[in-house]
């Protein structure tokens, strides 16, 4: 395939990382990456990808631009308030590079969509902002066998977690079942630092560029915690779970559920 | 030298907003209790009505998920650092 001298130029600081070099640059250009979420998480995982010369970077939303989200999600800006988010994000991204291919996903994903939005992806980044869509996310990567970036924030804390099915232990390994909803509040109820989004989606973006590049050592089998407070960062052991509900022994989610009305029947139970 | 419990952000509200608090028990179910006395209402929010561990939330001791050792009757020594890990949704 080779590098154009404008490609070698744009890439240089990476390629000559030992890691790297024109070979790694390569798969980095050929690399499809689907980005879930442009907000807080999505948006510096996704700048970082696009800098770094990602190829294809598909970006799913279904939501517009508010200027409440500019605190922190750095993809849009305050001419894009009112925007698709995933179109906002398309112009960002492709300023930022030229070079590569950005296809906005408008669109709220569901048991009945996603699998058909990973299929054309080869790593998964999950940056969305509710429980349904990340249980739903974790079960059609395990299912399709998709490499997942995962991430978390709430207030001052932040999680990280890669998942490559098959090897390491998937969310649910992790956290069998969601929350109820009502009992956990969402980041528009209980505030997040955009900073501590900032942390967590580049963290992100780092294991994404290590699995294309094979290099390193990526958080699979383990669970990144960050406290923004203490500026700590820990990380606990997370080993595949036989027991778990999609990828142990005897998986009792064979195939994808409607979270929300799951969610919601849970809710009616409670009561 | 006691047991030190990291609180998690959403539970802070109950432990008066303390990140770290200290107990000296002798497992995690012990601790349960005793978290329980100092800070009422902290055991429902762990633990559903028949006092299982809920399904998002993990407890660790040191680096690893009770679940994996003796659920709660995994011993706690002094020095032991317990980390009580929710799931979150926020991005
Ligand atoms: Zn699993």
């Amino acid at each position: 395939m080779g590098l154009r001298d404008d490609q070698v130029e744009r890439y240089s600081r990476q390629i000559l990382l030992p890691h790297v070099g024109g070979l790694g640059q390569e798969k980095i250009l050929a690399a499809k990456v689907l980005v879930i979420g442009a907000g807080g998480l999505g948006s510096p995982a996704a700048l970082y990808l696009a800098a770094a010369g990602v190829g294809r970077i598909g970006v799913v939303d279904s939501d517009k631009v508010e200027l409440n989200n500019l605190q922190r999600q750095v993809l849009h800006s305050t001419k894009t308030v009112g925007e698709l988010k995933v179109e906002s994000a398309k112009r960002t991204l492709a300023a930022l590079n030229t070079d590569i291919e950005v296809i906005p996903y408008n669109m709220r994903l569901t048991s009945g969509n996603i699998l058909d939005v990973i299929k054309g992806y080869d790593i998964i980044v999950d940056g969305s902002d509710n429980f349904p869509t990340r249980y739903l996310v974790n079960d059609a990567c395990v299912l399709a066998k998709k490499p997942l970036s995962h991430g978390g924030i709430f207030r001052f804390d932040g999680q990280a977690i890669t998942i490559v099915p098959g090897k390491s232990a998937c969310y649910r390994c992790l956290f069998p079942e969601p929350p109820p909803p009502g009992l956990v509040p969402s980041c528009q109820e209980a505030g997040i630092l955009g900073a501590v989004a900032g942390v967590i989606g580049v963290i992100q973006a780092n294991e994404v560029l290590k699995l294309i590049l094979g290099i390193g050592d990526t958080l699979t089998g383990k669970l990144l915690i960050f406290n923004a407070l203490d500026s700590s960062f820990r990380s606990v052991k997370v080993p595949k779970n036989k027991d778990c509900p999609v990828c142990g022994e005897k998986p009792t989610v064979t195939r994808l559920i409607d979270y929300e009305e799951f969610c919601s029947l849970r809710r009616k139970d409670a009561k | 030298m006691p047991i030190k419990v990291r609180i998690p952000t959403p539970l802070q509200k109950i432990t008066n907003n303390q990140a770290d608090v200290t107990v000296k028990s002798k497992n995690v179910r012990e601790l349960i209790e005793d978290l329980n006395k100092s800070f009422p209402g902290i055991k429902e929010r762990l633990c559903d009505e028949k006092g299982n561990l809920r399904r998002f939330i993990n407890i660790y001791v040191n680096e690893e998920d009770i679940r994996f050792l003796k659920m709660d009757a995994t011993p706690l020594k002094d020095g032991d650092e317990v980390s009580i890990i929710p799931a979150i949704a926020g991005g």
